[in-house]
């Protein structure tokens, strides 16, 4: 397995895709592997721009992504998208389609798309989808795009691992009320407007622009302004317009040690991350084996954690 | 009701194993609904299913294979071209190392050109009218011997 590994990551690292794909699966597979992995390749290349995008279903985020990426191809870059789909709680298995208005970038060799499923992560992200992003940003791609699972107003766990937040919203869900309310509408960096060509734009528009123009009020640092922009993905308009937005944004970090700030941020996440997993599954493995009197719950509670911390002593 | 018995316990034993299934739709047709059905019957089943979508070239298929590094291929064809697409399809899975992953045909396939068919190598082919349940197991069953070698 050692020297598989290494001998993967020497492929990888010379663009060989399926090694790529397969060093992803170790991921997956195994947090041992996966550290050992970014062990190995360190701080390779590096210097990558994550992008996160959200937003709620139906929203046209991948369309959107497929613009983005075409873009970006054509400016002779190198483009890695992590799109995450809900695993099912009932079954544990999982449809994953986002990468179905992605399909055209499928055989360019400068385009690598990977599916991944929530696997009962609450907010989303596992650590292996985090682990993945750092690989890729090692791999030396120069664009990384997330699509998360958009569920609502609590997708807010990509703000951990992004260096700019893309919201995807369209016109017709909902008024200025909606659009003020807590959770993800404060956390992008620009706002996308898409299926703009459709009637009721404006007036989403009007009303966005609202939420974000009073969202200034009483912030005093000075910082990066959230901005709104108007895209029809399908029909190819204002792509120009967001391209140049992430642009700006990009520099903006890059000159206020944002950029940096946030690889800090995403790989202490990433290191929380897979605490959680480890601990949770400890516990859940114990607690099957527990039987509680229902007497003293609260001991029986430190008891079982006690139990769970003692295991990886 | 034996073979439903045995399917269960292939679903309980590959629970924590997350198989991944390509599912895609090869060629120039757009008849997607029978690709969905058993997109959605495998995903019940507790598989990880990647959908490519309609109108997919051999090459798109076995680079989304690499990419999402998949267990088993699910093909669905039902424009009449299953042979010289399924011809290229194998051949570009063995040229870029893929020869290993099981590959499963559906759809509407004349019974004289399934000899053919296998032995291109590919591992079945599911008729108009064969049982989810039956797509399932050996769906499960492929990726099991194949995790094993």
């Amino acid at each position: 397995m050692k020297n598989n590994v290494e001998t993967l990551i020497g492929n990888a690292l010379n663009g060989d895709r399926a090694s790529i794909g397969r060093l992803l699966t170790y991921i997956e597979r195994s947090p041992e592997i996966a550290s050992k992995i970014l062990s190995i390749i360190i701080q390779e290349k590096g210097g990558g721009h994550v992008i996160g995008v959200t937003g709620i279903p139906g929203s046209g985020k991948s369309t959107l992504i497929s613009r983005l990426i075409s873009h970006y191809k054509n400016s002779g870059l190198r483009v890695a998208v992590v799109a995450i789909d809900p695993t099912s709680p009932l079954s544990r298995g999982a449809l994953l389609g986002d990468r179905i208005r992605m399909q055209e970038h499928a055989t360019d060799p400068r385009v690598f798309i990977r599916s991944v499923p929530t696997r009962g992560v609450k907010g989303g992200l596992s650590f292996s989808g985090v682990a993945m992003i750092e690989v890729f940003d090692r791999l030396g791609f120069d664009k990384i795009i997330v699509e998360s699972i958009g569920v609502g107003q609590t997708d807010i766990d990509i703000m951990n691992l992004a260096h700019t937040i893309l919201v995807v919203t369209a016109p017709g869900l909902g008024d200025e009320i909606q659009a003020l309310k807590a959770g993800i509408m404060e956390i992008g960096d620009i706002y996308v407007l898409n299926k703009s060509d459709k009637p009721e734009a404006n007036r989403t528009y009007a009303y966005l622009d609202f939420a974000l123009e009073t969202g200034e009020i009483g912030s005093e640092k000075i910082k990066w302004k959230p901005r709104l922009v108007k895209t029809s993905a399908v029909m190819g308009q204002g792509i120009e317009d967001l391209v140049d937005i992430i642009e700006e944004h990009l520099q903006f970090i890059k000159k206020s040690g944002i950029y940096q700030e946030k690889i800090r941020v995403r790989r202490r996440y990433m290191v929380r991350l897979l605490a959680e997993k480890l601990f949770l599954e400890t516990l859940e493995n114990l607690s099957d084996s527990i039987e509680p009197t229902g007497k003293n719950i609260y001991e029986e509670a430190v008891q079982l954690l006690k139990e769970t911390l003692s295991q990886f002593d | 009701m034996g073979g439903a018995t045995n399917l269960l316990d292939l679903i309980k034993k590959t629970r924590n194993r997350r198989i991944k299934v390509l599912i895609a739709k090869l060629g120039l047709d757009g008849h997607d609904r029978g690709a969905k059905v058993v997109a959605r019957a495998l995903k019940d089943a507790g598989l990880e299913v990647i959908y490519t979508g309609i109108r997919q070239t051999p090459e798109q298929v076995v680079e989304t294979a690499i990419q999402e590094d998949v267990d088993v291929i699910g093909v669905s064809i039902l424009s009449g071209a299953h042979i010289p697409l399924m011809t290229k399809l194998m051949r570009l899975l063995r040229e870029r190392g893929l020869g290993d992953i099981p590959v499963f045909l559906g759809g509407t396939i004349p019974l004289p050109d399934i000899p053919k068919l296998k032995e291109l190598g590919i591992r079945n082919i599911f008729l108009p009218g064969t049982p989810l349940r039956d797509i399932i197991k050996e769906t499960l069953e492929a990726a099991l011997e194949r995790s094993r070698e």
